[in-house]
């Protein structure tokens, strides 16, 4: 029975397209209480008094708390970085703000009610005195001589400063160069936006001195761990933390934020479970935003228009503090991708991460990957234009050839697997690309709204692994991820997943990897995930890690199973153990067709354990933790064709063509829907996302009204194919899909706005590309001013 | 000082003392309990909320209860009959239309709004007929060859 590979359809969708999907928000009981949290309206600020009295006696209301209560409580109260780099600031991020508030939104007290809307009446009740300063908002300008400092013991606000690659070689590399591309790029501030805001409900138990968190959580057991380090400091058996159903996550639910620190705090101390639910202005505020990089870079290419160097500079901010896993993201997960899909014999980057008055910045689907391959395919555009060839042949001259791989970059990755030309080929394919450069021609000839197309030749790096070279590069977690596969007596399965799904439909393709290897049918399958009582230490979901990592270790540990099983089976039937093979859910003996048992015949032994090996344990369960020996390297080919009206500045997305080779594929439609949604929100940020903030730290774009997401009548029909070129070092074959769509789609959609406009000079424009910013710089390029 | 409010539900009559400022979305979740509506922004932006009043889709989080009051409200929870589900949710459960779930409720019912309306509608008008209402996880691109489906289907 072949399910593996096969669109199922979702097993987890009955519950959610009848309004039975519980989420946080869903849960409630009669003795719950309900927080609001007040935030600071400044970005920069001294706090002074705090006068909770006329909250405190508001209708409702059981508690108010600030700082001083957090410390009288006992608790740590600090949120806690994740990822160490050499010489990397910490700076001390209190749960609720001490002395100083940081960036608008930063929490300076809670306010607990027996109703949201009175604790949200008396929130506005709590008098907090601020003495505001100047704020710095910009990754770069933070480190101007006289910016004001978001912390007092980080000169300059430089979080750390970040070198990658060989800069003697990459320097010798660009002068022995013949050309010499150079580019400015700002890679703006998004936020990610789940549907679902952000939630907790916190309920301490006094008698037995157990924590209960139910809340918005991608990596339940990791938000545990940083619970008892840093925020609570609880013993870690005694708190559980339960994801239920989690409505969209990007990134914005890896980390630990303050907010369920608080919520536990006041559960603890007024004995009583306690809602928390952001507003979406709270999200907006809170949720820890993405991107926010300034660089400069250059390609340095030889006669034969070769790559002969790479040289990249950034800012990338931190916000005002460290969020989660934050110093990762323009570090490791970003200059180790600066050799895209090409062979790249000299490379620098370096990258100075700031502290500003904003935010914090962390993990948004992509995490640090985007950023690269927005440099890289920036720059391939710009630097074919340059040489006059066609933005393909120079990618083609550069590509990691097939016979190269396991081919080590000059950025710490060794790609393990890769074949890049026939995805590119196929893409051209699909898109008709002869053709559609003669209609392009045909519109410039004409005048009136420009076509324009746009390549993006990208490289992922997937399921971060092994932990060993994690750690060494500063992670404080390690990046395996466990599975329990349990054959009840009857036969059929349960899985338990360390990996916590919010929408990636881990249920239906989970079932589908223990029914194929077993031979059952998938509904007899159970997937269990997101609760640190029921499941065994996990790692979560980011990273597109789940089916590489979590789905590998569902696969040992079934063939731990089946290994158990054999034993099993040979006993009852009398037979050599190693004459026994298991197929299509049976354990046969070779040469003797007559004799054999199914999977449930042997677990029911199992369990009874009357007829059974002596020196065989009964139940028939394994657990694995899988740690990969390496990264997976999805890559594929996008193209992008667009309509921009040089009138009005305004650009339409006319099609999206991919070819994407994410190795072996476990569902199909799971898979497309899973790139379908990340070129949504590449696309958004190419064309219409970005958060703004004014000098004073206010964010402009702090409601759905002015952060533009993409709704459905501004894209397409995305067109999608695959090659396939399996993963060599995972079970599986698989590599990882979650956040190619959102690597590989900004650039398609810039470049394709520049090829548009490259008739009038035109050679770059800041994302977001809005009609504003084109219209501007066509009236530029006519030298009509752009006022 | 509250009021008394009645409408019907899902078919069922149903009549509570809210405060006059409670929420329809908050009445329907915390009085009802039917929590399959969700609340994304509170402030008519995301769709997710979304419900049927006397049949045509509303953002249930910047209504009253009160102002439905004696009206026919319709939830995500009253869509399926006899345990049948209806053609839209089948429609997004075949067509992958969803993937968290949370804006699921919301876009079916402002897909049902919308094919009460115009029941044959083309790509192009189920795209601009759902543009109030976000997905983050989809693309769009199942949720509207779902809605098209269910609508060949209905």
């Amino acid at each position: 029975m072949a399910v593996l590979g096969t669109s199922i359809r979702r097993r987890e969708d009955p519950a959610l397209i009848t309004g039975k999907g519980r989420y946080t928000d869903d849960f409630s009981s009669p003795t719950m209480l309900h927080a609001a949290i007040v935030r600071s309206p400044y970005a920069h600020a001294r706090l002074g008094a705090i006068d909770t009295s006329a909250a405190a006696a508001a209708p409702g209301v059981v508690g108010v708390f600030t700082a001083k209560d957090v410390e009288a409580a006992g608790l740590p109260g600090m949120v806690p970085v994740g990822w160490l780099l050499p010489d990397l600031k910490v700076v001390a991020h209190p749960i609720l703000a001490i002395d100083t508030v940081r960036h608008v939104g930063d929490g300076v007290a809670v306010v607990v009610a027996e109703d949201r809307y009175q604790a949200r009446d008396a929130a506005e009740l709590v008098d907090v005195e601020y003495e505001p300063f100047d704020a710095v908002t910009d990754p770069a300008g933070a480190t101007a001589e006289g910016a004001p400092l978001v912390h007092a013991d980080a000169p300059s606000n430089v979080a750390f400063d970040f070198e990658l690659g060989d800069s003697e070689s990459t320097e010798a590399g660009f002068a022995s160069a013949t050309q010499v591309t150079e580019i400015e790029l700002r890679n703006q501030r998004l936020i990610p936006h789940a549907i679902e805001p952000r939630a907790t409900i916190a309920d301490y138990d006094s008698s037995t001195g157990k924590l209960t968190v139910r809340m918005t959580t991608q990596n339940p057991h990791v938000h545990r761990l940083l619970m008892v380090l840093a925020s609570l400091g609880l013993p870690e058996h005694k708190i559980r933390v339960i994801a239920p159903e989690v409505g969209g996550g990007f990134g914005s639910k890896i980390h630990h934020y303050a907010d369920e620190a608080i919520v536990a705090m006041c559960s603890m101390q007024l004995g009583r479970p306690v809602k928390w639910i952001a507003t979406r202005g709270e999200t907006n505020l809170t949720d820890a935003h993405g991107r926010d990089h300034v660089t400069k870079a250059a390609i340095a290419l030889d006669a034969d228009h070769k790559i002969v160097g790479l040289r990249v500079d950034t800012y990338a901010t931190m916000g005002a503090y460290l969020s989660t896993f934050a110093p990762s993201v323009p570090t490791f997960l970003y200059a180790t991708l600066m050799s895209g899909q090409y062979d790249i014999p000299a490379i620098h980057c370096h990258v100075v991460g700031t502290f500003t008055h904003t935010t914090p910045v962390d993990a948004y689907r992509g995490a640090g990957r985007p950023e690269a391959t927005f440099v890289v395919e920036r720059l391939m555009e710009e630097a074919a234009k340059e040489a006059g060839l066609d933005p393909t042949e120079l990618r083609r001259k550069n590509f990691v050839q097939p016979d190269q791989f396991p081919y080590q970059t000059q950025v710490a990755l060794e790609y393990d697997s890769g074949n890049y030309e026939p995805a590119l080929d196929r893409a051209l394919e699909m898109v008709g690309y002869d053709d559609f450069r003669s209609q392009q021609s045909a519109r410039r000839a004409g005048g009136g709204k420009q076509l324009g197309i746009g390549f993006s030749t990208y490289i992922e790096a997937c399921g971060l692994a092994p932990s060993a070279v994690a750690g060494s590069l500063g992670a404080q977690a390690g990046l395996w991820e466990s599975a329990e596969v349990r054959v009840n007596p009857t036969g059929t399965v349960t899985v338990y997943t360390g990996s916590s799904a919010h929408g990636q439909g881990h249920h239906t393709t989970f079932s589908q990897i223990v029914a194929e290897k077993l031979g059952i049918d998938v509904d007899a399958v159970e997937v269990i995930h997101g609760d640190t009582d029921a499941v065994q230490f996990g790692m979560g979901t980011y990273g597109s890690r789940s089916a590489a990592v979590g789905g590998s270790a569902i696969w040992l540990s079934v063939d731990k199973i089946i290994e158990k099983g054999r034993r099993i089976a040979a006993h009852l039937l009398e037979a050599a153990v190693e004459d026994v093979e298991f197929a299509d859910g049976q354990f046969g003996v070779k040469g003797a067709p007559d004799k054999s048992l199914g999977l449930a015949d042997v677990s029911l032994q199992a369990y009874l354990a009357h007829n059974y090996p002596a020196d065989l344990e009964p139940g028939l369960v394994a657990t694995t933790f899988y740690d990969p020996a390496n990264f997976t390297y999805p890559f594929g080919a996008h193209i992008a064709i667009v309509e921009v009206d040089t009138e009005t500045g305004e650009v339409e997305l006319v099609r999206y063509v991919a070819c994407d080779d994410v190795g072996n594929v476990i569902n199909p439609m799971i898979v497309d829907g899973q790139l379908h949604g990340g070129l949504a929100q590449g696309i958004g940020q190419a064309l219409w996302e970005g958060a703004v903030y004014d000098d004073s730290g206010q964010l402009l774009t702090g409601s759905l009204m002015d952060y533009a997401m993409p709704r459905a009548h501004r894209l397409v029909n995305f067109e999608l194919d695959r090659t396939t070129t399996p993963c060599p070092h995972n079970p599986l074959g698989v590599k990882g899909v979650g956040e190619a769509g959102a690597i590989a789609s900004p650039p398609a959609v810039v470049n394709a706005v520049v090829d548009a406009l490259s008739p009038y000079g035109i050679r770059n424009i800041d994302m977001p590309l809005t009609p504003e910013k084109v219209w501007r710089a066509i009236a530029a390029a006519n030298g009509e001013g752009s006022e | 000082m509250k009021h008394t409010v009645r409408m019907e539900v899902n078919g069922t009559s149903v009549e509570k003392d809210v405060e006059p400022r409670t929420l329809l979305v908050h009445f329907l979740r915390e009085e009802l309990g039917l929590t399959g509506t969700n609340v994304g922004c509170e402030t008519t932006l995301c769709g997710a909320c979304t419900v049927l009043i006397d049949g045509k889709s509303v953002k249930s989080c910047t209504q009253l209860a009160l102002q439905a009051d004696s009206m026919s409200v319709t939830t995500i929870e009253g869509m399926a009959t006899n345990g049948e589900l209806h053609p839209l949710q089948q429609s997004f459960w075949d067509h992958h239309g969803l993937q968290c779930g949370y804006c699921t409720p919301g876009m079916i019912m402002a897909s049902a709004g919308l094919l009460s309306q115009n029941p044959d509608a083309s790509e192009e008008e189920i795209r601009e007929g759902l543009k109030g209402n976000l997905c983050r996880c989809t693309g769009y691109q199942n949720i509207v060859k779902a809605v098209k489906s269910a609508a060949e289907s209905m």
